[in-house]
């Protein structure tokens, strides 16, 4: 399995809103710790570490 | 000048005036052994047993006071079994498989290391290092009743050490004053600090973590279970940032608290300040006798090369590790179990010195592996960054509810004995469809057996075995023939394979395995792991 990097969600604005919703209300500590969950879950869903590895490689790469 | 650096638990072997000190000239030993610790004395009956004259050097009497290293793993006891000593360890010591995980108040999880039957071993047993020490002297005792050349001098400190190409010669400071002896091959096993590292002046590099534990072990009549308990942020928050309890024999339990960086060792090692500290994990009206205290620092750090010419660094000396995961003296007894055979095969002229830096390269890779682990458990139990706390808290929230969080809390991954892959001695897996767990390099794993189980047929040796079919004869290469192989080890050495031939190593590692081989074929693989060329 490799990194998906074309479009595939389909419906983002929903995604996007499901996201940030699950923040509001939230304090910083507390914002922080959740996505600290996510990211711990959406790790144990995709399984693959190369596809982490992957993914932390695109992001570190994308910050100009 | 020979002052005792720490206080003993048993005074083993008291100075005697050898007759080297009256000596002319430097009298030479085959071997000398740098340190009567667990590692240096395993080593010297390792040795001794095959028939190498090994001479312990150490600069105290006897074993030093103190629990120390408490956690003997099951490769580790195998390894005794092999020396000798297994039994009286696995008797005097406490079994214990369970482990549980907290997170202030609450369970996070529990862990059972009792997976597999069909081991003579348990993973564990916790026993004070000075019982592990004694016990190792006692079977070298019995070992030179029945002829075997081991001599450890008590009191005897080496005081300069010069390596020359064929050996090195020693001075040795005693009671009575120094004297001078050579050697063909020197086993340092002098800890950590080790002296004879300095005066070689040889690196030793890695990481030192910000943190400091306190270790209490106590005395006390208390119906905890027999099970190791883990606490992050426990809820007697002012004891410490992180908490293990851990049962020893005798009533003793281990209790250790993580209390930072910056902490006045005096103070804190004051008994109202500790009684303070484990009155709050226990509870007010706990009776119990503080037995041993110490604090403590620590470092994951190695030599560049663990093979000096002749000069030889085995256990601690070599590689520290943080204590989290029982690595140190369980990896430094894998080093001994390493190195001897090979010493022995050298000396003795059936292999080349060569084969020797096998050993580097095989417990070289061992102890990256032990490092890294030690390293991953101590970045997860002292967070280094708020991002690192930031991960390790969410991982024990989610791991109380989750169960796929569970196998990244990491409060120590428990010592296993490494697998020599890519060691030059092996011979390419030959067994389509054997399990990884015996592919080439893997330690043997233990299974039922008869009445008995499988190591303890293995001896001391090469040894070929034959796994439900006949061996080819070979000469000088002793046979364990299992016609009819049992679940075991079916499922551990045959798994899709009918049958099996397997050439194990005299430290009880696979180097080869085949369906089938001629007697060539096994004779070129159990060259190569004597580090021989093929025979033409």
């Amino acid at each position: 399995m490799t990194l998906i990097t074309t479009r595939n969600v389909a419906d983002p604005d929903a995604a996007y809103e499901l996201l940030l919703s699950a923040h509001e209300g939230l304090s910083k500590a507390e914002s922080d710790a959740l996505n600290a969950r996510l990211i711990l879950t959406l790790i144990n869903h995709i399984g693959d570490i190369e596809v982490l590895r992957e993914a932390l490689h695109l992001v570190r790469d994308d910050t100009g | 000048m020979l002052d005792d650096r720490y206080a003993l638990a048993h005074r083993l072997y008291p100075y005697a005036r050898s007759a080297d000190q009256d000596a002319r000239g430097a009298v030479h030993h085959p071997v000398v052994i740098i340190g009567g610790g667990p590692v240096g004395m395993a080593a010297a009956l390792d040795l001794g047993l095959k028939g190498i004259p090994a001479l312990v050097l150490d600069d105290h009497e006897g074993v030093g006071e103190g629990s120390r290293a408490i956690c003997f793993a099951k490769r580790t006891l195998e390894i005794c079994d092999r020396l000798g000593c297994g039994d009286p360890m696995v008797e005097k010591g406490v079994v214990w498989n369970l482990g549980k995980v907290f997170h202030g108040e609450e369970k996070v999880f529990e862990f059972n290391l009792l997976a597999e039957g069909g081991h003579r071993r348990p993973a564990f047993i916790n026993l004070q290092q000075p019982y592990f020490e004694k016990h190792l002297v006692d079977r070298i005792r019995a070992a030179q009743d029945a002829g075997a050349p081991i001599e450890i001098r008590g009191k005897n400190r080496v005081a300069a050490l010069e390596p020359a190409e064929d050996g090195a010669r020693l001075e040795v400071a005693t009671p009575e004053g120094a004297y001078a002896i050579t050697a063909d091959w020197v086993l340092a096993c002098d800890g950590a600090g080790s002296p004879t590292r300095k005066a070689l002046g040889l690196g030793f590099t890695g990481k030192v973590f910000r943190d400091s534990f306190l270790i209490a072990d106590v005395r006390m009549k208390a119906d905890f279970p027999t099970e190791r308990w883990f606490w992050f942020d426990p809820p007697f928050r002012d004891a410490g940032a992180s908490a293990l309890l851990h049962k020893q024999p005798d009533d003793i339990w281990r209790i250790d608290f993580q209390i930072g960086w910056d902490v006045d060792r005096e103070t804190e090692l004051q008994e109202d300040r500790i009684r303070a500290r484990i009155d709050a994990m226990l509870g007010a009206g706990v009776e119990y006798e503080l037995v041993w205290t110490s604090i403590y620092t620590f470092q994951c750090r190695r030599m560049a090369s663990f093979r000096q010419g002749r000069v030889l660094f085995v256990g601690d000396s070599a590689h520290q590790v943080s204590p989290f995961g029982a690595r140190g003296a369980n990896g430094g007894l894998q080093d001994a179990d390493n190195l001897c055979w090979k010493l022995a095969a050298v000396m003795q002229g059936e292999a080349p010195e060569t084969l020797l830096d096998s050993y580097d390269a095989e417990r070289g890779a061992a102890s990256d592996e032990n490092i890294l682990n030690s390293t991953r458990s101590t970045d997860f139990i002292i967070p280094k960054s708020e991002q690192s706390r930031l991960f390790r808290d969410a991982v024990l929230q989610l791991s109380r509810h989750h169960d796929f969080a569970r196998p990244f809390v990491n409060s120590g991954r428990l010592s296993q004995p490494c697998v020599y892959d890519g060691s030059g001695l092996n011979t390419a897996d030959a067994l389509e469809g054997g399990p990884r767990v015996t592919r080439p390099g893997a330690p043997a794993p233990d299974a039922a057996l008869g009445n008995g189980f499988l190591l303890d047929r293995l001896g001391n040796d090469f040894v070929l075995l034959a796994l439900g079919c006949d061996a080819p004869e070979l000469p000088d290469l002793r046979v364990v023939s299992v016609a009819a192989p049992g679940a075991d080890i079916a499922e551990r050495y045959l798994g899709d394979a009918p049958r099996g031939l397997y050439l194990i190593r005299p430290d009880q590692h696979v180097v080869a395995r085949w369906l089938e081989a001629t007697p060539a074929e096994i004779t070129n693989a159990r060259d190569r792991a004597m580090g021989r060329e093929a025979t033409p």
